[in-house]
C-alpha cells in the first residue's frame, strides 16, 4: 500500500455494495406486494375512522435496515377531539 | 433450430446495442450464421453501430404487419457474408410491435440462422418484455455502477417471469457482461469489483469488457468492435464472451487496460 492512500478519500466502492444489498433484500422481498405501503395505508385509515387526519399533520417516515423495516407514522390529533373521545 | 439471445439490462447507455453488434460479429467469424434484430422501436441504433444506416429499406414493424416479407427487410453485412441485421423501425408506435407477430418472425428466423441475437430497448415496458419473450439465453449487460446493478436485479426477475421458457417451468439461462469494467479504479476501491456485481446479482458471468476508447472509435466508424479492432482489448473480450455463448470453457480473465503513469510510479497492483 502507498503512503499516499493515507492522504485519498474514503473507499466508495464498499459502500455501494453494502447500499445495493441492502436495497435489493428489500426489493426482492417486496416485488409483488409492498407490506409496509400496504400497512402504512390501512393504519392510516383505521385513525381516520375515529380523527379527522389533517395530511399536513401527518408525518411517515421509512426506514430500510439490512434486517428490518421501521415504518414511523406520526399523526397529531388536536386537543378537543382527544378531549371528546375520552 | 437456432438460438435466440436476448441482450438486456433495464437502464439505458450500459452497451446493449454495442454488445449485441460485437457478439453477433464474433460469432459470426466463426462461420455461423447470426442475425442481430433491434426490439428498439422509434429509437433504433443498432443500425448505426453495425455500419447499415444508410442501407434500411424494411424493418421489423413491416415484416410484422405483413407489408414485407423477413429476407427484403434483412440486411446482410457487407464484411461479414454469415451476418445480417433486423433493424427497427424509427417512425412507427411501439404499439405495432404485437406478441404474435414477434412469435411469427423469431420463429422464422431461429429455422434459418444459427444464432437470432435480440437488442433489447432500455426500460421494462412491452418492448423490453418482447425482446426477452422468446429467448433461449439471455445476456444481461451490467455495468459497475448502483444504478445499473440495480436494474439488472429487476431486469433477471423479470426474465424469471415473463419469458416463455418461465412460463413452461423451464430456467431460463442468464449470463452476466460487465462492461466499461476499469480494474485499476476497482483495484483502488473505486468501483464495485467483479465479485461485487456477481454477489449481489448472482447469476454466471459471461465476460468482462474493459473501459475503452476503442468501443467508441468502432462506433464512430460504424463497426462492431470485434470488427473495427480485433485486437484490441474490448474486442479480445467479446470474442471470450462470444466463445462462452458457444459452449466453450474460456478461463474468464480480468482485462487490464494500460495502467497510467501515477500507477507505475507508485506501483499500485492491478487485477
Amino acid at each position: 500500500m502507498s503512503i499516499l492512500n493515507l492522504f485519498r478519500k474514503q473507499r466508495s466502492a464498499p459502500m455501494a455494495r453494502e447500499r445495493l444489498q441492502v436495497l435489493l433484500a428489500h426489493e426482492r422481498a417486496s416485488s409483488n406486494s409492498d407490506l409496509v405501503a400496504v400497512l402504512r395505508e390501512e393504519i392510516l385509515a383505521v385513525i381516520a375512522k375515529h380523527v379527522e387526519i389533517d395530511s399536513d399533520k401527518v408525518h411517515i417516515k421509512i426506514d430500510r435496515d439490512e434486517n428490518v423495516s421501521i415504518l414511523e407514522i406520526d399523526v397529531e390529533i388536536p386537543v378537543a377531539v382527544a378531549a371528546e373521545a375520552a | 433450430m437456432g438460438k435466440v439471445i436476448v441482450v438486456t439490462s433495464g437502464k439505458g447507455g450500459v452497451g446493449k446495442t454495442t454488445s449485441t453488434a460485437a457478439l453477433g460479429a464474433a460469432l459470426a467469424q466463426r462461420n455461423e450464421r447470426v442475425v442481430v434484430v433491434d426490439f428498439d422501436v422509434g429509437l433504433r441504433n443498432l443500425d448505426l453501430v453495425m455500419g447499415a444506416e444508410r442501407r434500411v429499406v424494411y424493418d421489423l414493424i413491416n415484416v410484422i404487419q405483413g407489408e414485407a416479407k423477413l429476407s427484403q427487410a434483412l440486411i446482410r453485412d457487407k464484411r461479414l457474408e454469415t451476418l445480417f441485421l433486423l433493424p427497427a423501425s424509427q417512425t412507427r408506435d411501439k404499439d405495432n410491435l404485437t406478441p404474435e407477430g414477434v412469435e411469427r418472425v423469431i420463429n422464422e428466423l431461429k429455422r434459418v440462422f444459427d444464432w437470432v441475437i435480440c437488442d433489447s430497448p432500455a426500460g421494462i415496458e412491452s418492448g423490453a418484455t418482447l425482446a426477452m419473450r422468446h429467448a433461449d439465453v439471455a445476456v444481461v449487460v451490467t455495468n459497475p455502477e448502483v444504478s445499473s446493478v440495480r436494474d439488472s436485479d429487476r431486469i433477471i426477475g423479470l426474465l424469471d417471469a415473463k419469458t416463455l421458457k418461465a412460463e413452461r417451468g423451464e430456467r431460463m439461462e442468464k449470463h452476466l457482461l460487465l462492461t466499461r469494467y476499469d480494474s485499476n479504479r476497482a483495484e483502488r476501491g473505486d468501483m464495485l469489483k467483479v465479485d461485487d456485481v456477481l454477489e449481489i446479482l448472482s447469476i454466471p458471468l459471461l465476460g468482462i469488457i474493459p473501459e475503452s476508447m476503442d468501443v467508441l472509435r468502432a462506433s464512430n466508424i460504424g463497426s462492431p468492435v470485434t470488427l473495427a479492432d480485433a485486437r484490441c482489448a474490448p474486442a479480445m473480450a467479446y470474442f471470450d464472451a462470444a466463445r462462452r455463448l458457444a459452449g466453450e470453457s474460456v478461463p474468464i480473465t480480468v482485462p487490464n487496460e494500460k495502467r497510467g503513469i501515477f500507477d507505475k510510479i507508485f506501483g499500485r497492483k492491478a487485477a
